[in-house]
């Protein structure tokens, strides 16, 4: 007997349970993996396995149809540019993962000459092709791809697109003219912060007049958005931040043109280019953009961009736009079921994991209503269209009014204090003008009033949000929660009220644990891991993974054959062996939880494998500390079977609600919100879609997150779902550092006033405070946001 | 010291000539992807000679 040493496939890094894939040497788990190799090497490409060891993915054993690729309808809307001879096309294609995998898909012409070139890039998952369509269609170039075991995600709605919309190269190049002109007239300004001879006066006059020019580009360019939004918060009767900011700008120029003018005075032309360059830099540092997630997911993507009708003129792709009632469609084993339609002909067993969460397919018979958003597994079916796409049980979820995101009018923290700065502001200058007034200084009562203006202009208070909350952002990233904006974070730290959804979300389908029902001795097991292993299945490879029993390889399998859907059969050193679902297997009790593979040799049921979805890791500790401060409530649309056992596990207090609609489920999160809670929704299907755009926070749980996630504000791995409480402990840690700036950037705003209502304000006072409170909020927030991090253990303390 | 007036005058067109070319920079996109390059530059040309003497 050969001692097992494990053996990983080359291509994918797999175990290798099977010998029969082998070429040149390598060997292969399965013959997807198999033929990619076949297909590098035979192009003189195996460099692809020098740069990384196992590169590859597994190729799931799908086979997806393309036809409706040679539609030029359909095709336009994908495409990036056509003219008489090529093609640009950009492809999202999630596999992409590793140096080799850059390689690759910029080596393609290698394998086709027919493509021009191929440009990757990695963070954003993309590949952009150029291609002669003359050689090679758009379909042959992505069955090439699928091919080489990078399928290309293709939908409705297109990610790329949607991304190419917003765009920061706008802010960019103001913060390029702005800090052009600071740069500039810093350098301009040092001569009189130094001192200047009065034989230099001419010079000061130049020197005033370049400020003054520079600071033009600065006033009408780079800061133009901040007057209107200034203007937009005046008109709407509420007072932003950006009010002070503008008044701080208009001041600082009214007044750098006033004393270059009257050559009274340098001017404050390196102040305000300073100002406006650093809260452009604070905006841009809020406006993160993660390039490979996307929040505003709906159902277009990831509904398919075609599927199959049958007419008279037999079968033809058609767009999904283009269906209508009445229509004859032909959905293939794993195509999605894109509209709700009446099963005409052939075996119907539909997944509907993505919606539900639960992975077992349910069983439809002829006749039976399949709603949208169910995966087929099996043979091919014939369905008759009863509703049109858009007007479908599950896509009516996005269009029904009640489910629209509802306008947040979240207030953030500095919202909130910026109404009473603004008119403190304004109460101190207008006291400093009138009381010089009074003295009898009106010279002095102008300077009083512009340098309070001016020193008070909230440029550190404007900083300390964007600062501290993207340095949050990016640590709950580097923990695998991918939060969408700033603002969520803000969000998160007053959260009172958990609801949680229960399949894939508390639950992990993932980490499934499988165990025997039934008696089978262990000759027998030999015989069904034999079986198994010439299966792609999922369940067909847990089952080899469960068994480890090394003497299977030896076993002559014979006649075997695999029924899509329902499971393997083999003859098995002469007997027949039958794995499969309860129908294929003549067992009539079906019944309990979980997914069951069921076992007969020789017509003799011997039981079953039970795949049972464990709960997440210490759920009970998790929902334990969660709910110090905060109630928790479960919403589940399946049965109440398990209620007492998740009844031991969520603390006593929790509401727990089973059988609950989608629609419901967002009806009981609105009768939170009306209790005055602020909710957080944590789910993972399509069927919480509803409740993820409610809930005053939406949290996608996914296992897998290049993998659909329903429209929501933040994207949690799995994995750190363990996390969970500490997440909400950083996220109120991160509001109290913002609070904690806001009083430092304040008490720098007292100094300065101390100086500024005397009226007497050199522009090298104003030059120096404003980078220096500046540069202390962002050390001071930086600093302060890790060292909580690390007392919250999501970084690593140095 | 008038020298002064056209030593400002050049280091301000020199300033101006980067300012247009980091803007025609972002306008080209080179600054939508700076990751891959830092791939890209790792894959050893002298490779495809060897696989042809190899072959």
């Amino acid at each position: 007997m050969i001692v097992s040493k494990a053996i990983h496939c080359y291509h994918c890094g797999d175990a290798v349970s099977n010998t029969v894939y082998e070429a040149d040497g390598h060997a292969f788990c399965c013959l997807g993996c198999q033929s990619v190799y076949q297909i590098l090497s035979s192009n003189n490409m195996q460099q692809y396995y020098r740069y990384n060891h196992h590169p590859g993915k597994k190729k799931s054993d799908v086979s997806v149809h393309y036809e409706y690729l040679d539609d030029a309808s359909i095709t336009d809307k994908l495409i990036d540019f056509r003219n008489d001879e090529v093609i640009i096309a950009t492809f999202y294609i999630p596999s992409i993962h590793c140096s080799s995998c850059v390689w690759l898909l910029e080596h393609l012409y290698k394998i086709n000459p027919a493509i021009v070139v191929s440009q990757s890039d990695f963070l954003k998952k993309q590949v952009n092709i150029t291609f002669r369509h003359t050689e090679l269609t758009l379909r042959g170039l992505v069955e090439l791809l699928v091919d080489i075991g990078y399928e290309p995600k293709i939908t409705l709605q297109d990610v790329i697109k949607e991304r190419r919309k917003f765009s920061q190269k706008g802010l960019i190049a103001k913060i390029a003219v702005a800090g052009f002109c600071f740069g500039n007239s810093m350098m301009l300004s040092f001569p009189e912060y130094f001192g200047m001879g009065a034989f230099e006066a001419h010079y000061a006059q130049f020197f005033g007049w370049m400020n003054l020019g520079f600071s033009l580009p600065v006033l009408l360019y780079s800061g133009k958005d901040y007057f209107r939004s200034a203007w937009q918060s005046i008109r709407r009767r509420e007072l932003n931040l950006d009010v002070p900011l503008a008044l701080g700008i208009a001041v600082l120029f009214i007044r750098t043109a006033w004393e270059v003018l009257a050559a009274s005075g340098p001017g404050f032309a390196d102040t305000l280019c300073g100002l406006v360059f650093f809260l452009l830099v604070g905006r841009w540092i809020q406006q993160r953009t993660y390039h490979h997630l996307s929040f505003e997911r709906d159902y277009r993507s990831y509904f398919p961009v075609a599927v199959t009708r049958l007419g008279g003129e037999g079968s033809k792709p058609i767009p999904l736009a283009d269906i209508q009632v009445g229509d004859r469609l032909l959905i293939r084993n794993n195509e999605i079921i894109p509209a709700d339609a009446i099963l005409l002909k052939g075996q119907a067993a539909v997944d509907f994991s993505f919606v539900t969460g639960e992975s077992e397919p349910v069983q439809k018979i002829l006749g039976e209503i399949i709603y949208a958003g169910g995966r087929q597994t099996g043979e091919a079916i014939e369905l008759e269209v009863v509703k049109a796409v858009s007007q479908s049980y599950l896509t009516r979820l996005w269009n029904n009014e009640a489910f629209k995101p509802y306008e947040r009018n979240f207030r953030t923290f500095s919202n909130t204090v910026s109404r009473y700065f603004t008119v403190v502001l304004l109460g101190i200058a207008f006291s400093a003008m009138i009381v010089w007034f009074i003295a009898g200084d009106a010279a002095r009562a102008w300077g009083a009033f512009t340098a309070v203006l001016i020193i008070a202009c909230p440029c550190a208070l404007a900083l300390s949000s964007p600062f501290t909350l993207s340095a949050a952002l990016s640590i709950f990233d580097k923990n695998r929660f991918y939060i969408k904006n700033t603002t969520a974070i803000e969000q998160l730290a007053t959260i009172d009220c958990l609801v949680f959804d229960k399949t894939g979300t508390i639950s992990s389908p993932s980490a499934s644990r499988m165990r025997f029902e039934g008696n089978l001795l262990p000759q027998e097991l030999a015989m069904v891991v034999a079986a198994c292993k010439n299966s792609n299945h999922p369940l067909s490879r847990e089952v080899v993974k469960w068994a480890t029993a090394p003497m299977a390889g030896f076993l002559p399998v014979g006649e075997y054959r695999e029924i899509a859907g329902r499971g393997i059969e083999a003859l098995v050193a002469d007997c027949r062996v039958r794995v499969g679902n309860a129908t294929f297997t003549d067992v009539s009790s079906v019944g309990g939880k979980g997914t069951r593979v069921y076992v007969s040799i020789n017509d003799e049921v011997k039981g079953c494998f039970l795949v049972e979805q464990p709960w997440r890791e210490n759920l009970g500790r998790v929902l334990d500390e969660l709910a110090t401060g905060r109630s928790l409530h479960l919403i589940s649309g399946d049965n109440d079977k398990e209620r007492t056992q998740l009844r031991g596990i969520f603390p006593r207090q929790a509401d727990l609600l089973f059988n609950k609609l989608p629609i419901e489920k967002m009806e009981y999160i609105q009768s939170l919100q009306a209790r005055k809670h602020r909710v957080c929704m944590l789910g993972d299907g399509l069927n919480d879609a509803g409740a993820l755009k409610q809930a005053n926070l939406g949290i996608a749980v996914s296992d897998d997150i290049n993998n659909f996630s329903p429209g929501c504000d933040a994207i949690l791995d799995g994995r750190s779902f363990v996390k969970l409480p500490r997440f909400f402990r950083f996220a109120k840690d991160a509001v109290r550092v913002i609070h904690m700036s806001f009083g430092i950037s304040l008490t720098y705003n007292l100094v300065g006033l101390s100086f500024a209502v005397t009226g007497i304000m050199s522009p090298l006072f104003a030059a120096v405070l404003m980078p220096l409170s500046t540069v202390t909020i962002i050390g001071f927030t930086t600093i302060a946001i890790h060292l909580y991090a690390a007392k919250n253990q999501l970084i690593k303390r140095q | 010291m008038s020298v002064i007036f056209f030593l400002i005058g050049c280091s301000v067109f020199i300033a101006l000539i980067f300012l247009v070319a980091f803007f025609w920079a972002n306008k080209t996109g080179q600054h939508d992807d700076t990751y891959t390059p830092s791939i890209r530059i790792l894959f050893d040309d002298e490779a495809e000679g060897e696989q042809g003497v190899g072959d």
